[in-house]
């Protein structure tokens, strides 16, 4: 609960950024010309499984402009986050259609992409792997040979020799056989889903140069600055000092640009030019084809419980479809099975979860971290199960919902301080949908009224050495810029970075400086700005900052107004004596140090440094899951109110409502705009959102024509928020993560209301009118 | 289409925001481009390039237009609206006070499209409002905010609420 005496956090500070973005004058990256920069454009695959045969480039070097083209023979090794296994240009194979097969460095855009065009490819193909299910066959044609060969980067993966698994987690908790063998009742159902794709409004875009003293200057719209340095030194064996990266304000990532793709691509074009700036912009059709997507998902989910429905059992098959390479699916891979139950306390836990090699795009993470997929098949089977016994689908969730004193399926030990109040979020979300008004409600001739529920949790599972620092300077007229390298990617965080810090030092938030660039040089390390880890990491780090700096403050106004630093308090751009608040100094006559009227200074600038890193979290066992993959649990419900129209199946979305356990909500405003719109992205993925593959795995609906989405006016007629506040204790001033998790449960609540409405399981997605009107078909067959 | 023609290069001169502006264009070259990258204008922001998400929108004589879809060589004559010329617009206020902007990519688009739909109809019922902003993408607010804060201007037919609700100019 927002705390009664702070000033800042807790209060709808406006975003620092809005002013700037209101008049289109916040430079993206790429909003960035100049005279001499020099444009890259690839040739891309058109084949989704092939041999590459030849590559004749005789053409394209006669095309004007164009001064270098870079082929996967000049470079040919495989890079990866997780399992290195893909190359940055392909090389004696492609594995997707859309794959980079070689880079045109050209004077001008236009000259780029027509020398593209003049590359002659010879392909012979390949069979196609155009599904999950087939690629887990024993017989299916292999996407990678040798899979088991690569290179490990992290170490929770397993590639299994000869098959197209690219990894496989465990989660063995309990006696699973025993406990569904003494079931009272049981239920298994299947889910599917396509791939599909972030559509973050800026294309993914990045300048590289290698400056003649051999820097190389990286400037990117990527969530993750430091792991592109950490790219680039182990793969391109460039001396991390000697990378510097850059990222301006990002046009929304989505998760979609926290994985490295075009920046070493654009290092190859830059040093075949002789170090010369090369930009490389993804244009929409390869934002969507040739950079990462999301997951695809099937998952078979078995239920196992007591007549009165307390869950006993739980088994979780899930394959995703990680396309070509492995990327962040081999880490959606684990974080699926970490969580696999959904937020329910269920004592014996089987968990298979399996990261597939198909012909499709490859995936990378996507807002939500695959737990909106789980929640799907998880809460779409509770809904089912509660049919079965004949009970209300509010009343089993909260029967068997978890609490501190339970384990999640790695059997780490919850407290009151590291999962929020799930029961809470039920009763919150109940009120709100008014769930007591009935769950079904005919509204018109044909048309009925129906609502539908999801739980969801999620962790946050970043590296176990995740980390964040800030450094806090102060200005002459007692104003402080603040500097870390957390990024803005449309979520708010400097906003609520800034807020953290005005709190702090009892500062008016005006006072308060972010330095919305991120440069790699002067920031401290951050791990990424993903998995809803800013606010905890960077928020900490900011508390310990101000800390470091109030002593300092106190330090030298101890000296100035001769008392010790104990009596001294800070807050209202002033140092002061406690019992005598009129006792003062104020920050600016000691920011810079203090100067005696003599001339005399003492003690200089006041810098805050502060960091904050992950605490005893720990890899998975690879036989049983056992371990500490994060810091604490975020809980929530998620409801939805629709009207089916029963003819034609068409349906409108009346009512969308998000209760979050995150503890302190920091900017009650931001975090709002993170509900709605991320239970938006939901609903617009499990109303209209996926890939169509033809049979040879080409991609049909590269573009925004063929690929819907919700539009204005399509949204929910209503979105209600609100938020349950049981504070973290070690979270910077009681707040857990929140960005992503407005996305989880949508896609479930949605698909039970229509189950309900259609009076038929929907268990794939997305939910058109047509594919609601098959299942109807097929079921009334 | 004949690349020679796409390639040789003229020199125009454009009407944006109030002034003339001379640019050496070739005749393939977009209007987006052209006020990204020879004018500065880089408000109007590239994303589809094909008219599918309003995020280049500018207004061509008043009409709200994808940049991505017209050539600079077409619009020589014709008076060129961008964000930039519209910093005193109501819409934009009511953008930052409805809080409907999150990575602020889209933005300027929402901003240029609502402005012309409210000056075209101030008291604009919902299904008109709907009509115009389905043209725009945003992928981060979830729509709701961006209502509110074109709701907010709209004047009702009610002449006590006319004398009183701020007004855009035409
Ligand atoms: S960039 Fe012009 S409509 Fe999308
Ligand atoms: S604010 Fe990010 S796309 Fe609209």
């Amino acid at each position: 609960m927002a705390n009664k005496s702070w000033s800042t956090v807790g209060k709808p500070e406006q975003r620092i950024d809005a002013v700037e973005k209101s008049t289109g004058k916040v430079r993206y990256i790429g909003d960035y010309s100049a005279p001499g920069l020099m444009h890259a454009k690839l040739v891309k695959s058109t084949q989704a499984h092939a041999k590459i045969i030849s590559i004749d480039t005789t053409e394209a070097w006669k095309m004007p402009g164009v001064r270098a083209i870079i082929t996967g023979k000049m470079f040919p090794f495989h890079i990866g986050p997780i399992l290195a296994d893909r190359p940055p240009l392909a090389f004696e194979k492609v594995r997707y259609y859309g794959e980079p097969v070689a880079i045109i460095v050209a004077d001008h855009e236009h000259q780029a992409k027509h020398a593209t065009e003049k590359v002659k490819v010879v392909y012979e193909p390949l069979p196609i792997v155009n599904s999950v299910q087939q690629a887990f066959l024993k017989d299916a044609p292999l996407v990678h040979d040798n899979a088991e060969q690569y290179t490990k980067i992290i170490s929770d993966v397993y590639p299994k020799a000869s098959t197209n698994i690219g990894s496989h987690i465990k989660i063995r908790k309990g006696d699973f056989d025993t406990a569904w063998a003494n079931s009272e009742e049981t239920i298994t159902a299947t889910y599917s889903f396509n791939l599909s794709d972030h559509v973050a409004m800026e294309t993914r875009s990045t300048r590289v140069e290698i400056n003649p003293a051999g820097k190389v200057i990286v400037h990117s719209c990527s969530q993750s600055p430091f792991t592109i340095k950490k790219v680039l030194n182990q793969f391109f064996n460039v001396e991390v000092g000697d990378i510097l990266v850059h990222i301006p304000m990002v046009g929304g990532a989505f998760g979609g640009k926290g994985t490295v793709q075009l920046e070493p691509l654009a290092y190859l074009a830059s040093k075949a030019v002789g170090g010369k700036v090369v930009k490389l912009e993804f244009d929409r059709e390869e934002d969507m084809t040739t950079a990462p997507c999301r997951i695809g998902f099937d998952a078979t989910v078995q239920l196992g419980v007591t007549k009165e429905g307390k869950l006993v059992a739980g088994k979780y098959t899930y394959l995703l479809d990680s396309g070509a390479y492995s990327d962040q699916a081999a880490g959606i891979t684990r974080a699926a099975a970490l969580d696999c139950t959904g937020p329910y306390n269920i004592p014996n836990v089987w968990c298979d979860s399996y990261c597939m090699y198909t012909n499709h795009p490859f995936a990378t993470s996507f807002r939500g971290y695959g737990h909106p997929e789980l929640t799907f098949a998880v809460e779409r089977t509770m809904d089912q199960l509660a049919e079965k016994l004949q009970m209300d689908p509010l009343q089993l969730r909260m029967i068997n919902g978890i609490k501190p004193g339970h384990t999640t399926p790695t059997q780490t030990v919850l407290t009151a301080n590291n999962i929020g109040d799930l029961e809470k979020c039920i009763h919150r979300a109940k009120e709100l949908i008014k769930w007591d008004e009935g769950q079904k409600v005919q509204s018109g001739k044909n048309k009925v009224r129906t609502k539908g529920i999801s739980t969801f949790w999620k962790t946050s599972t970043t590296a176990t050495n995740a980390q964040a620092g800030a450094i806090i300077i102060f200005e002459a007229d007692g104003s402080v810029n603040l500097n870390c390298a957390a990024i803005e990617l449309g979520q708010g965080t400097k906003t609520i970075l800034g807020q953290i810090l005005a709190e702090k030092l009892g500062m008016d938030m005006n006072k308060v400086h972010v330095t919305m660039e991120v440069n790699t040089q002067y920031d401290p390390h951050q791990w990424r700005t993903v998995a809803s880890s800013s606010t905890f990491l960077a928020g900490k780090a900011v508390v310990f900052a101000a800390d470091h700096a109030i002593a300092q403050l106190k330090k030298t106004a101890a000296v100035v107004l001769q008392c010790s630093p104990d009596d001294l308090e800070v807050g209202g751009g002033r140092v002061y004596l406690k019992p005598d608040p009129t006792f003062g100094v104020d920050i600016k006559d000691i920011s810079l140090g203090y100067t005696y009227p003599s001339g005399h200074s003492i003690e200089g600038q006041i810098v805050g440094i502060g960091k904050h890193i992950q605490r005893h979290l720990t890899p998975m066992d690879q036989q049983t899951g056992f371990g500490k993959p994060g810091p604490w649990w975020s809980v929530g419900v998620q409801a939805i109110e629709i009207e089916l129209d029963t003819r034609d199946f068409t349906y409108s979305i009346l009512k969308g409502v998000t209760v979050l356990d995150g503890g302190t909500i920091i900017n009650p405003m931001t975090a709002t705009q993170q509900m709605r719109g991320g239970m938006y992205m939901g609903l617009s993925y499990a109303t209209s959102e996926k890939f169509v593959f033809d049979e040879q795995g080409i991609v049909q609906n590269s573009d925004l024509r063929g690929y819907p989405m919700l539009r204005y006016g399509e949204q929910p007629t209503e979105y209600l928020v609100d938020f349950i506040e049981s504070p973290a204790i070690d979270g910077p001033f009681g707040a857990r993560g929140i960005g992503e998790y407005g996305v989880i449960g949508a896609p479930a609540c949605l698909a039970n209301s229509l189950s309900i409405a259609a009076d038929v399981e929907l268990n794939e997605l997305p939910l058109t009118p047509e594919s609601i009107w098959q299942k109807k078909k097929e079921g009334t067959k | 289409m004949n690349w020679q023609n796409a390639t040789s290069k003229a020199i125009i001169h454009l009407h944006v925001n109030g002034e003339t502006q001379e640019v050496v264009v070739r005749n393939a070259d977009t209007l987006l481009s052209t006020l990204r990258e020879k004018l500065g204008l880089t408000g109007a922001k590239r994303s589809c390039e094909n008219g599918d998400c309003g995020a280049c929108t500018v207004l061509i004589n008043g009409e709200p237009s994808h940049s991505c879809l017209s050539l600079a060589v077409e619009v020589v004559n014709l008076p060129i609206t961008t964000i930039e010329g519209l910093l005193d617009s109501p819409v934009r206020t009511a953008f930052i006070d409805k809080w409907a902007i999150q990575c602020g990519f889209c933005t300027p688009g929402f901003i240029v499209n609502g402005h012309a739909l409210l000056t075209n109809h101030p008291n604009a019922k919902e299904e008109i409002v709907e009509e115009w902003l389905q043209s725009n993408i945003c992928r981060c607010t979830g729509y709701q905010e961006i209502k509110d804060a074109v709701n907010s201007l709209i004047v009702e037919n009610d002449d006590s609420i006319n004398k009183t609700h701020p007004r855009l100019s035409k």
